[in-house]
């Protein structure tokens, strides 16, 4: 925290300096999450309350050749220590020219194609304490050369300061079970969090096509859990291995057809898999003589690991409804299902969004957990559907 | 015989002027009028958008527009989205095409993701307003068919009348009448009729200015929907030309600066 105080302090000081405008933006976002069920280990919170907020502050000189962005992101949570937290999604410079660019500090990459799940995507860590789902992300340090020519763009990453993935506290729903303890946090490199990590990816648009291939090596962002002792009691250790991960990532775009595909293939000393999204999201304009808008997607998700996947998805089938109203509230939903092909288990998700007046927007989420036999990793969320109620403030 | 020459060749001219069909006319006005507005270069402007329904509540929409003309085929165009403050920073990046669908991307600043997004809806609302996207796109001459139908006076101004027909299946409208300003060679008023043929919107675009000696651009554009009494007035300022965009100001780099 104090880093940050004294991080925070420069920034102002640089963007305060001279007399030229400063672009202010943000949000302030109230959150309840309501639990239907007892928790599994009596210690995980019941309805749980949470504030957070995101201001944003950008500066630009030089004709728009060089700008500085600092976006600080900070959450109070009722029940749990661990998702009380602050970070830094974004602080860094950057110098933009006709046909390179360069960006240096906390930043954020988005690497990817498909709605259920994101495989190819791994530069920032997960923020996984604040989504469930994933989305969000924490800032990464790194130094990033694009390179902007005819046959596509190429981005070179060197990332000197790893981040841990943030997880729910004892106390914490919805989490694993048993918790991740992050004092056990250990590495396969010896230079542990200040392993240099690098990665390259070209991309380009060709006609209907939009593609990525894309290469990472160093520490994975996605932790191996380990069962461990911790206080004489059976907690999970997060370990991360170094891998080189190479990606592709493509989007064909046919009227209203899009296809997507992502893959990887992950290869570490502890772990070696293949993860693969893939499949289809076809949308009905206009439906019922309205001006709403109907998308089917509809995705297969694969793991070599099978069952010792250590995400619940390995074999699965994502069937969503996404509808978009085209109102002035910008109104929309996406209704998702990720359904094992063997088994039971499921994960049904709701997600809708509608603004209120000009600044405000009311998000709603739901999700139930179902889990069956040997799908382990689901087996911790089954008392812990929620539907979590957001009202936002932006400015 | 100089005078009889003269004469004749006056009389074929004026034979062949009467020879133009009603379509050939039409299109001859349309290219004419695309002529005329060709060689802009590059602009950009600033958009307000107000959105009034039926009620008459008013909902405000601030966007920052900037387009690059392209030769031989549509125009680059970027929109960068200042308001509604929840969606400020998102950005629309479309590339028109004559003869095939359009390139669309819109980039969600939150996720910092670029989605490629079907072009295939013409016809949807853009932004919740009573523009559709087809509305909002660069016009070019290959998009429609032509026949010029009369000439009349329209609030004291000289103007060619003219039918369009949408070549693109995928449009919302059977036809649009289109009243050109001969002066100005820019619509002064488009009604459009929707896929069961019955008047579905009126656009009056108002407030021309001229720019570079040459280009008029509308100051105003109100759309009123006579189906379900909603409009949108477009209010453009800040109207800029010779920027010295590129192609590197439209690709998905620049989408992602974009603020």
């Amino acid at each position: 925290m104090g880093k940050l105080l004294r991080l925070t302090a420069a920034v102002l000081l640089i963007v305060s300096s001279p007399a030229q405008s400063v672009d202010w933006r943000g949000n302030v976002a109230v959150q309840e999450r309501l639990f239907f069920k007892p928790p599994i280990d009596p210690r995980q919170h019941g309805d749980n309350f949470s504030v957070a907020a995101q201001p944003e502050m950008y500066h630009e000189w030089d004709d728009g050749k060089q700008n500085v962005s600092f976006i600080p992101f900070a959450r109070l949570d009722q029940g749990d220590d661990q998702r009380t937290h602050a970070d830094i999604r974004e602080l860094s410079w950057s110098y933009i020219a006709r046909d390179y660019e360069w960006t240096i500090g906390f930043s954020k990459v988005f690497w990817g194609v498909t709605e259920a799940q994101h495989v190819v995507d791994i530069i920032n860590q997960t923020d996984l304490v604040e989504d469930f789902s994933g989305e969000e992300k924490l800032g990464q340090p790194m130094i990033k050369l694009s390179l902007i020519r005819d046959w596509g763009t190429v981005n070179f990453f060197v990332m000197p300061w790893f981040r841990e993935r943030t997880f729910a506290g004892v106390d914490g729903r919805p989490r694993v079970i048993p918790y991740v303890e992050q004092n056990l946090t250990s590495y396969e490199s010896s230079e542990e969090q200040r392993n240099v990590d690098v990665a390259a990816r070209w991309s380009n648009s060709i006609g209907d096509l939009d593609i990525g291939l894309s290469w990472f090596h160093g520490t994975s962002r996605t932790p191996l859990l380990y069962p461990s002792l911790y206080q004489q009691q059976v907690v999970l250790a997060p370990f991360y291995q170094i891998i080189d991960q190479a990606g592709i990532d493509a989007q064909l775009t046919k009227g209203s057809w899009l296809w997507k595909l992502e893959a990887i293939n992950l290869d570490g000393n502890y772990q070696k898999y293949k993860r693969a999204v893939g499949g289809f999201e076809y949308t009905f304009y206009g439906i019922a003589s309205s001006a709403a808008d109907l998308g089917l997607v509809v995705e297969y998700l694969y793991d070599s690991r099978g069952n010792l996947a250590t995400t619940p998805f390995e074999d699965d089938l994502f069937t969503g409804l996404r509808l978009t109203l085209n109102d002035v509230q910008s109104t929309d939903a996406l209704l998702g299902v990720i359904k094992d092909r063997y088994n039971s288990s499921y994960l049904f998700s709701l997600e809708a969004n509608r603004r209120i007046g000009d600044s405000w927007k009311l998000s709603i989420q739901a999700n139930k957990f179902q889990a069956d036999g040997l799908d382990q990793s689901l087996k911790s969320f089954a008392e812990d559907d929620y539907l979590q109620i957001e009202l936002g403030y932006y400015f | 015989m100089k005078r009889l020459l003269l004469l004749l060749l006056l009389s074929v001219s004026v034979t062949l002027a009467w020879a133009l069909t009603p379509e050939e006319k039409g299109l001859e006005i349309a290219k004419n009028a695309d002529l005329r507005d060709s060689g802009w270069g590059d602009q950009k402007q600033t958009l307000e958008m107000v959105l009034r329904n039926k009620q008459g509540q008013e909902s405000r929409r601030q966007i920052r527009g900037r387009s690059l003309e392209v030769t031989g085929d549509g125009d680059k165009s970027m929109s960068i989205f200042d308001s509604p403050a929840d969606v400020k920073g998102t950005a629309f990046l479309s590339f028109t095409h004559v003869n095939k669908p359009d390139d669309q991307w819109l980039y969600l600043p939150a996720l910092k993701r670029v989605k490629r997004i079907a072009s295939k809806n013409k016809s949807g609302p853009f932004m919740g307003s009573e523009f559709a996207f087809e509305d909002m796109s660069s016009q070019e001459v290959d998009k429609y068919t032509y026949k010029w139908l009369r000439d009349e006076t329209l609030d004291g101004k000289e103007v060619y009348v003219i039918e369009r027909i949408p070549v693109d299946k995928n449009s919302g409208y059977t036809r649009q009448i289109v009243w050109l300003d001969k002066e100005i060679d820019h619509p002064l008023k488009v009604e459009f009729y929707d896929r069961k043929d019955s008047l579905l919107k009126t656009l009056v675009p108002s407030d021309y200015k001229q720019y570079l000696g040459k280009y008029w651009r509308p100051g105003q554009m109100m759309m009123n929907n006579h189906q379900n009494g909603k409009s949108t007035l477009l209010i453009f300022s800040e109207y800029s030309f010779n920027n010295g965009f590129t192609d590197r100001d439209f690709d998905q780099n620049s989408l992602k600066r974009a603020r």
